[in-house]
């Protein structure tokens, strides 16, 4: 396959077009150290070391849960959050600016009610009350403002406009800016059908819930937290969002749940939830055990409500919501339907698990990085990185000519390896990773000295050029692959017991000694084929 | 162009020389390290990624100084205090709190410092703050990194070349980190984990330049005629015909690292200065600890003729 210069050629260009696909369609990840962000480490509190490493396991996925629950709430794009060694659990949040509020949230306890889900009717009888009380309390006019993009991107500033004292000032300003989603009405005429909130909610295919369109949530969360809603809801019953979002046709949509006010019962009632599998049905399913009060407590209400659904809400989410089959006492089961995996299961049984933890969570690590600090690492990195290449390139040109250009050229196919690589594995480039970037750059760069300092020894024993070519890779080959095997050691066994910014050195060190590797032995040698085509033995090189 | 070509030195010859020097430096290193352990209470300026405790890097207006800060924060009591990269820039650093709690200690600093300064003179640009157990944790793991990757790298040599390769090519890193630790002991230089990452670099390079003179070692003892040549002349012969390749590659690593250095900003200089001084003493011990040490191990225990093990031994001698 790789006979012909040609054919390598084609190769290496494949090759380098994939990565460079990455490189270029996932782009690179920077680290919490160059673009700014917080970094916490929980654990299970445990100062008398009594809990069993299953307990603390345990624990350590309820949180893990929980803080996933709550994923919104940190307002920053993909947040990271991850279990080490069970019993620890890293939190990272990209470009936060609170951090006292992230550390709230991840600390928080948990809350878990059992509640009936309503039939909508009342609800859906109510929302032209809802719909005046949301006008009477903006106005018309900074409903308006309330195009979807202003709501969605400057969520904060409405907020303070809502209930920083109604500034008319800056809602003027808002209306000129703002995207109007509708034809302005004239006020008296048309301040019955205005209908700011209901227009929002279509019919859920579910009993008992609305569907909100993805770009909508903000708007109706909004809405949701004014107080005027909240008093023109129908007695006793409470609107609450589901946890997933949910495709219906092109478009998006999250639920919307009608449910009982207060709950029946909660969390700390929930002795314990395990998730099994019933062969008989091939079925998941979630058993549960209440204590002895709760148990009264559920099975008086199961009684009464038979063929209703029953909202299992942590935190305030909607994490499910099962239909009561039977009377349930103390003890209960949840049937997943058939064919459901078992992972659905195991995860509501951790939702049932969340509301009463055992332990408390401590932060036992916490670091932060301004996004100012960040930046000015990464300018500096980028500075210091092209300075080092124009240098490594320079001295390749001048001391190997020709072989030297070719040379740059394989370690310019390298550098697409490397950052490809580290693109398509989604690593993050973290300050040491720059740092193992520029020492792989130097391992590739002395595996080509290493080859021409040889072809070179060969050429000087009078060797003709084609084989003096050949036997330069072939023996330094064995020199290469030591010297980049130990060093692969060292960079996973620096992996396997780094943390955080280690663990980035040591993920860019053993992929740029991969690429190091195939960019020295086959990258070199197929330029170096390709400019030897059509030179004779005893001609001459430049090396 | 063609640097030492044909060169041929007296490297192992000179080894002895080479000793003397290491010993002073590795004596001076532990002297150090003593008196480390003597006045900061422990033979390394551990950072709080190993001691657990807190950090906080602060950007200051220009007319504040060091010695502004430290009254605001307690005078003679107030924590250690350093200046980081920039005029403007400052490190606090603090204990763990009493209570083992994290958090508390940089809230308490953060608060004196606004009310010194008022809460616009001062910017918190990074924070760090390591629980005790975290941090003595951090430090076993760096060890068991290090022994480990001693123990596989031994293994490796030893399938792909003799013991002896490996145990001469372990003493060289053992040698090299042990200087390198010297000097972070000398400057009291902070070590915290991408200081970790830095050693295990040098360990990295340090071996990889090894390798190189030992494959041409094992090379050149299996050519012709090897066996009855004295093994000091075809060591050092290897040293010299692989001396090209040394030079410019460490020069050209060397090169880019200093690069690093004046321009890589503050954030990562101390990890440059402990890699850019790995490099020089990788390449100083490949020519001069790692291959004497193989002459010395022969020596020794005489573990057999060049070549002994590729080849069979003839039934009789």
């Amino acid at each position: 396959m790789f006979k012909t210069p040609r054919s390598r050629l084609i190769t290496i260009i494949v090759i380098t077009a994939i990565f460079g696909w990455q490189l270029y369609s996932n782009g690179l990840k920077l680290g919490l150290d160059l673009q700014g962000g917080m970094h916490l480490v929980l654990e299970v509190d445990d100062p008398e070391g009594t809990m069993t490493v299953e307990a603390k396991a345990d624990m350590i996925d309820r949180v893990d849960r929980i803080i996933r629950t709550r994923i919104d709430e940190f307002g920053v794009e993909e947040p990271l959050i991850q279990k080490v060694g069970g019993e620890r659990l890293i939190v990272e949040l990209a470009g936060i600016d609170d951090q006292d509020r992230a550390k709230e949230i991840v600390q928080r306890n948990a809350f878990l009610e059992f509640k009936l889900v309503l039939p909508v009717t009342d609800m859906t009888a109510a929302l032209s009350r809802i719909d005046r009380s949301v006008v009477a309390a903006l106005g018309i006019d900074s409903i308006r403002a309330l195009g979807r993009d202003v709501v969605a991107s400057e969520q904060p500033e409405i907020v303070d406009l809502l209930f920083g004292g109604g500034d008319t000032t800056v809602t003027a300003e808002q209306v000129d800016t703002a995207e109007v989603i509708e034809e302005a009405p004239e006020e008296e005429d048309q301040l019955d059908s205005f209908q700011p909130f209901s227009s929002l909610l279509n019919m859920g295919d579910i009993p008992g819930t609305y569907l909100i369109a993805l770009e909508d949530i903000p708007t109706v969360e909004l809405f949701l937290a004014m107080d005027e809603v909240q008093r023109a809801l129908p007695r006793d019953q409470a609107l609450q969002w589901g946890m997933e979002l949910v495709g219906r046709g092109a478009r998006t949509y999250k639920y919307l749940w009608v449910l009982e006010e207060d709950p029946f019962l909660t969390g700390d009632r929930l002795e314990t939830a395990t998730a099994g599998r019933d062969p008989q049905f091939n079925q998941s399913q979630v058993q549960f055990e209440l204590s002895r009060a709760g148990g009264r407590t559920f099975g008086q209400f199961t009684g009464q409500h038979i063929g209703d659904n029953l909202a299992i809400v942590l935190d305030g989410a909607v994490q499910s919501a099962p239909v009561i089959r039977d009377r349930i006492g103390a003890r209960g089961q949840i049937d997943m339907g058939s064919g459901t995996p078992l992972e659905e299961a195991s995860d509501l049984a951790l939702v049932l698990r969340a509301g009463a933890l055992p332990a408390k969570i401590n932060i036992i690590e916490e670091r932060t990085v301004g996004p100012s600090l960040g930046q000015d690492s990464v300018d500096a990195g980028k500075i210091a990185g092209m300075f080092g290449i124009a240098l490594v390139v320079l001295v390749m040109m001048t001391y190997y000519r020709v072989a030297g250009v070719l040379a740059v050229g394989a370690l310019g196919v390298y550098v697409v390896l490397v950052l490809g690589g580290l693109a398509a594995l989604g690593a993050v480039l973290t300050v040491p990773g720059i740092a193992g970037l520029i020492l792989s750059i130097g391992m590739a760069v002395d595996a080509n000295v290493l080859i021409f300092e040889r072809i070179r020894e060969e050429l000087a024993v009078g060797r003709a050029t084609r084989t003096a070519v050949e036997e330069g890779f072939q023996h330094a080959f064995s020199a290469i692959m030591d010297a980049n095997m130990t060093t692969l050691i060292t960079a996973l066994i620096l992996f396997q017991f780094g943390t955080g910014p280690v663990r980035g050195f040591a993920v860019t060190l053993s992929i740029g000694i991969v690429a190091s590797f195939f960019s020295a032995l086959f990258v070199t040698r197929s330029f170096f084929l390709l400019y030897l085509q059509g030179k004779k033995a005893s001609d001459p090189i430049s090396v | 162009m063609r640097l030492f070509k044909d060169a041929n030195y007296g490297f192992i010859e000179a080894r002895r020389k080479a000793y003397v020097v290491s010993g002073i430096v590795l004596g001076v290193g532990i002297v150090f390290m003593t008196l480390n352990v003597v006045n900061i209470g422990s033979w390394q300026n551990y950072g709080v990624d190993f001691t657990g405790g807190s950090l906080i890097q602060i950007q200051v207006d220009a007319n504040l100084t060091a010695g502004d800060l430290r009254d605001a924060l307690g005078g003679a009591d107030a924590p250690p205090i350093t200046r980081f990269g920039e005029e403007s820039e400052f490190v606090v650093r603090a204990p763990v709190a009493e209570d083992g709690s994290i958090g508390a200690v940089a809230d308490t600093i953060e608060a004196q410092l606004a009310a010194a300064f008022g809460e616009d003179a001062f910017e918190v640009v990074r924070t760090e703050q390591v629980g005790a157990k975290v941090g003595g944790e951090l430090q076993l793991k760096a060890l068991y990194a290090i022994l480990f990757s001693f123990l596989l790298t031994l293994i490796y040599l030893a399938i792909r070349f003799e013991f002896r390769f490996g145990m001469a090519a372990v003493i060289a890193t053992l040698h090299d980190i042990l200087i390198t630790l010297g000097f972070l002991a000398v400057f009291r230089v902070e070590i915290a984990l991408p200081t970790v990452a830095a050693i295990l670099t040098i360990l990295g390079y340090s071996l990889n330049d090894t390798i190189v003179v030992f494959d041409r070692i094992r090379e050149n003892m299996h050519k012709k005629g090897a066996r009855k040549r004295n093994p000091v002349d075809l060591v050092n012969q290897s040293i010299n015909e692989t001396l090209p390749r040394t030079i410019l590659t460490s020069g050209t690593t060397l090169a880019v690292l200093f690069a690093l250095f004046i321009l890589g900003g503050a954030v990562i200089r101390d990890f440059t200065v402990v890699l850019i001084l790995g490099v020089i003493i990788g390449t100083y011990s490949s020519i001069f600890v790692a291959s004497p040490a193989l002459i010395e191990i022969q020596n020794r225990w005489g573990l057999g003729k060049v070549g002994e093990k590729k080849r069979p031994q003839p039934a009789t001698v």
